[in-house]
């Protein structure tokens, strides 16, 4: 059976403020969804919710990988899974290197396997010559005084180097310039194939320029409100977000999702 | 398949708490008095001037009050403790002739294996004695003299005269003079002029009576243009009463000479641990204290500088892990004295579990000096939300043309590092442990290599009792 994340009727809040509002959501390995939406919609925190982050407490719902109960599983049980999280905003881990991070985190995907070190080092570097990050970032500290396009690239390289079977990309293309898109997309693309499935989440149309989607969902007020091919994106680009809020939303939510991305 | 946690050390008690049966030949009884120190003045065979030195040491204490700051010591009952055990006759030359029992306390904390790898010499204190000395014969005929203080006052006599108790009088502080009073072992280093010693000298030191308070007393002397760096680490077994280490240390770095002084200690949650540590840098000479703390019930340390001549420079770099009922009250203090002169203080502390860790600092710059530099840094980490660190930077600067620098930072393990660390597999323990790591490693990588595997060792040991 190829492998499946399969999310049904997804209802989580954090700190007693509901978000998600009942989601349904399949990616199956072999498959680049986009999920896109305006600000406020709930987008990071079905990221979030996916990866287990401890803030916010799934209320109703499921999440099974595979078949099985998916929310019963620790972040770090998730992550020994396959599943991976690009984060929005990395943080910063102080005297912790990227090469002693990454080898611990690579040795852990192994498990218990054993690890040729050296052949880790190698892999590690080359990964970083296509990542375009400095080799002397190995023995930087993870993310400390990294600018927000480095940050975003040691994410790609991080799951580069972990290869899962599934990849969450919370708005990684936010902040970045053309270069630094290109550089992320061309990540992305390296993995993708059959055993890679990913969910792109972001708010601009710019990055499925670079990694086009096999299916494109759209997000609104914690619900997928409309799914397709990637044609979508043209017409969400064609119409703006003001159209999925006409179609979608009431007068009142307009106001609400309005001061939302005013934050 | 189903995936596994990774082995973490479970330990359900103090790993290095054995103990073996208390085997002292000659132990003074409870409680102290003159009667006490003169006994433990005779076992030693002591020339009169140190009976007499002594005695006023024990006026001393007996006048002085606790201090009224710092670490809760109201617990410490001194009539209920023992002052002084010998326990072994001879003084042992070779490792062939430490007593069994003595040498499996040793190879539990790992002492033949230290040795193996680069001991120079090795001062290993059980009870009050050394029973084990060694010291490489190349040392011996550059004229470094590196043996415990009851040999220094026998055969060294003018050395320690001219040196004793001058960096720490006897009068200095209630536990400086109780040290003063009943000393018993520790180490004695004299590096002649020019002479670079350059592997590093250590001790090991290690209490094992009941009850019974630990008083080493230690001298370093660097003469002109000479290096040292000395190492001491310590680990304790576990008792259900209190026990007492109050330990003096003094070196005196004579110009041009730097003296690095390295101390790891893991003393069992039930000992009191007050420590007089201060250094006198003279002209272009350099002290480094590292200082590490873990465990213990309470310690008060705070290694001091006194910057005496030009060009002289002092580093404090001090590390303090307060788990479960512990209080780490630890620092350091620099006094310039000189004009031309700095220091660095850096300080890292971890606290958790309901553990408190505080640092205390002093820096102060004497009158009508110019060109001192100061830079006191402060970081604590605090684990969780029963856990306290507190900062307690005091600075008298009395000249103008000085540059100080003071940095205090308090942080918390957030739940975005932890959760970032758990998403590429890490568990919740060892994402604390790895941040603990990153947090000390500007520190560790200080160390000689041995320590900071040590040191990283302890930590997780420490920190494996945090889950459950």
């Amino acid at each position: 059976m190829a492998r499946l994340i399969q999310v049904r009727n997804l209802q989580a809040s954090i700190a007693g403020k509901p978000i998600l509002m009942g989601l349904d959501l399949d990616i199956p390995v072999g498959q680049i969804h986009a999920l896109m939406g305006p600000n406020g919609s709930g987008k990071s925190t079905l990221a979030n919710v996916l990866m287990g982050h401890p803030a916010y407490t799934v209320t109703g719902g499921t999440i099974t990988l595979d078949g099985e109960d998916f929310l019963a599983l620790t972040p770090d049980e998730r992550s020994r899974k396959g599943v991976f999280l690009a984060f929005q905003y990395p943080v910063e881990i102080p005297g912790v290197t990227v090469g002693k991070f990454l080898k611990r985190a690579a040795e852990i995907r192994l498990d218990g396997k054993g690890m040729d070190v050296t052949g880790f080092i190698r892999r590690l570097r080359q990964a970083m010559d296509f990542m375009e990050i400095d080799q002397a970032f190995i023995n930087r500290y993870l993310n400390q005084g990294f600018s927000g396009g480095e940050k975003k690239r040691m994410e790609i390289l991080q799951m580069l180097i972990l290869e899962p079977s599934f990849a969450v990309l919370d708005e990684t293309d936010s902040g970045l310039d053309i270069d630094a898109l290109k550089v992320v997309a061309k990540g992305v693309n390296r993995l993708r194939g059959e055993g890679f499935g990913a969910l792109i989440i972001t708010h601009y149309q710019r990055i499925l320029t670079h990694i086009v989607p096999d299916f494109v969902h759209i997000m609104y007020k914690g619900r997928i409100v409309t799914s397709g091919g990637k044609d979508l994106v043209e017409t969400l680009e064609n119409r703006g977000y003001d159209w999925i809020r006409s179609e979608y939303g009431i007068e009142e939510d307009v106001h609400e999702v309005a001061s939302a991305g005013n934050r | 398949m189903k995936s596994q946690a990774p082995a973490t050390v479970d330990i359900g008690e103090y790993q290095h708490g054995f103990h073996f049966p208390d085997e002292s030949v000659f132990k003074t009884r409870k409680g102290l008095d003159e009667e006490v120190v003169n006994a433990i003045s005779h076992a030693k065979g002591e020339p009169e001037w140190m009976r007499q030195f002594r005695l006023r040491s024990l006026r001393a204490f007996q006048k002085k009050s606790m201090p009224n700051w710092g670490a809760d010591l109201s617990d410490i009952n001194f009539d209920e403790l023992y002052y002084y055990a010998k326990p072994t006759d001879e003084q042992k030359k070779s490792w062939d002739d430490v007593p069994a029992y003595i040498k499996e306390t040793f190879e539990r904390i790992g002492i033949p294996e230290a040795e193996r790898k680069f001991l120079a010499g090795v001062g290993a204190q059980y009870d009050s004695e050394v029973v084990y000395h060694s010291i490489k014969e190349d040392l011996a005929k550059k004229g470094v003299i590196f043996t415990d203080p009851e040999t220094a006052v026998r055969e060294h006599p003018d050395i320690v005269k001219q040196y004793f108790g001058t960096v720490i009088p006897y009068l200095d502080n209630k536990f400086a003079a109780l040290n003063s009073a009943v000393w018993s072992g520790g180490s004695f280093v004299y590096v002649p002029k020019g002479v670079k010693v350059d592997v590093p000298l250590q001790a090991y030191f290690r209490i094992n009576a009941r009850s019974f308070g630990q008083f080493e007393r230690t001298l370093i002397i660097a003469d002109e243009g000479s290096f040292v760096h000395y190492i001491e680490g310590c680990t304790a077994p576990i008792y259900a009463t209190e026990s007492l280490h109050s330990a003096v240390v003094e070196i005196i770095a004579l110009p041009g000479s730097r003296v690095r002084y390295t101390t790891i200690q893991n003393w069992s949650n039930d000992v009191y641990n007050l420590v007089t540590k201060r250094a006198m840098a003279y002209k272009d000479a350099t002290v480094e204290w590292v200082d590490g703390n873990i465990g213990s019930k309470r310690t008060m340390k705070y290694p001091s500088i006194y910057l005496m001549g030009e060009g002289a420079h002092g580093e404090v770099l001090s590390i303090a892990f307060a788990g479960k009922g512990q209080e780490q009250d630890t620092g350091g203090k620099a006094v310039h004295a000189a004009s031309h002169t700095s220091s660095i203080i850096t300080a890292k502390s971890i606290s958790r579990a309901g553990g408190v860790a505080s640092y205390r600092g002093l820096l102060k710059v004497n009158e009508g000096l110019h060109d001192v530099r100061s830079r006191v840094v402060c970081d604590a980490l605090i684990l969780d939300e029963r856990s306290r660190s507190n900062t307690y930077p005091y600075m008298e600067i009395n000249s103008d043309r000085v540059s100080i620098e003071h940095e205090a930072r308090v942080s918390k393990i957030s739940e975005e590092q932890l959760f970032y660390l758990q998403s590429r597999g890490m568990s919740e323990q060892e994402a604390s442990l790895m941040i603990v790591n990153g947090f000390l490693d500007p520190l560790v990588k200080q160390l000689p290599m041995e320590y900071a595997v040590e040191l990283n060792r302890l930590i997780e040991l420490e920190m494996a009792g945090t889950v459950g």
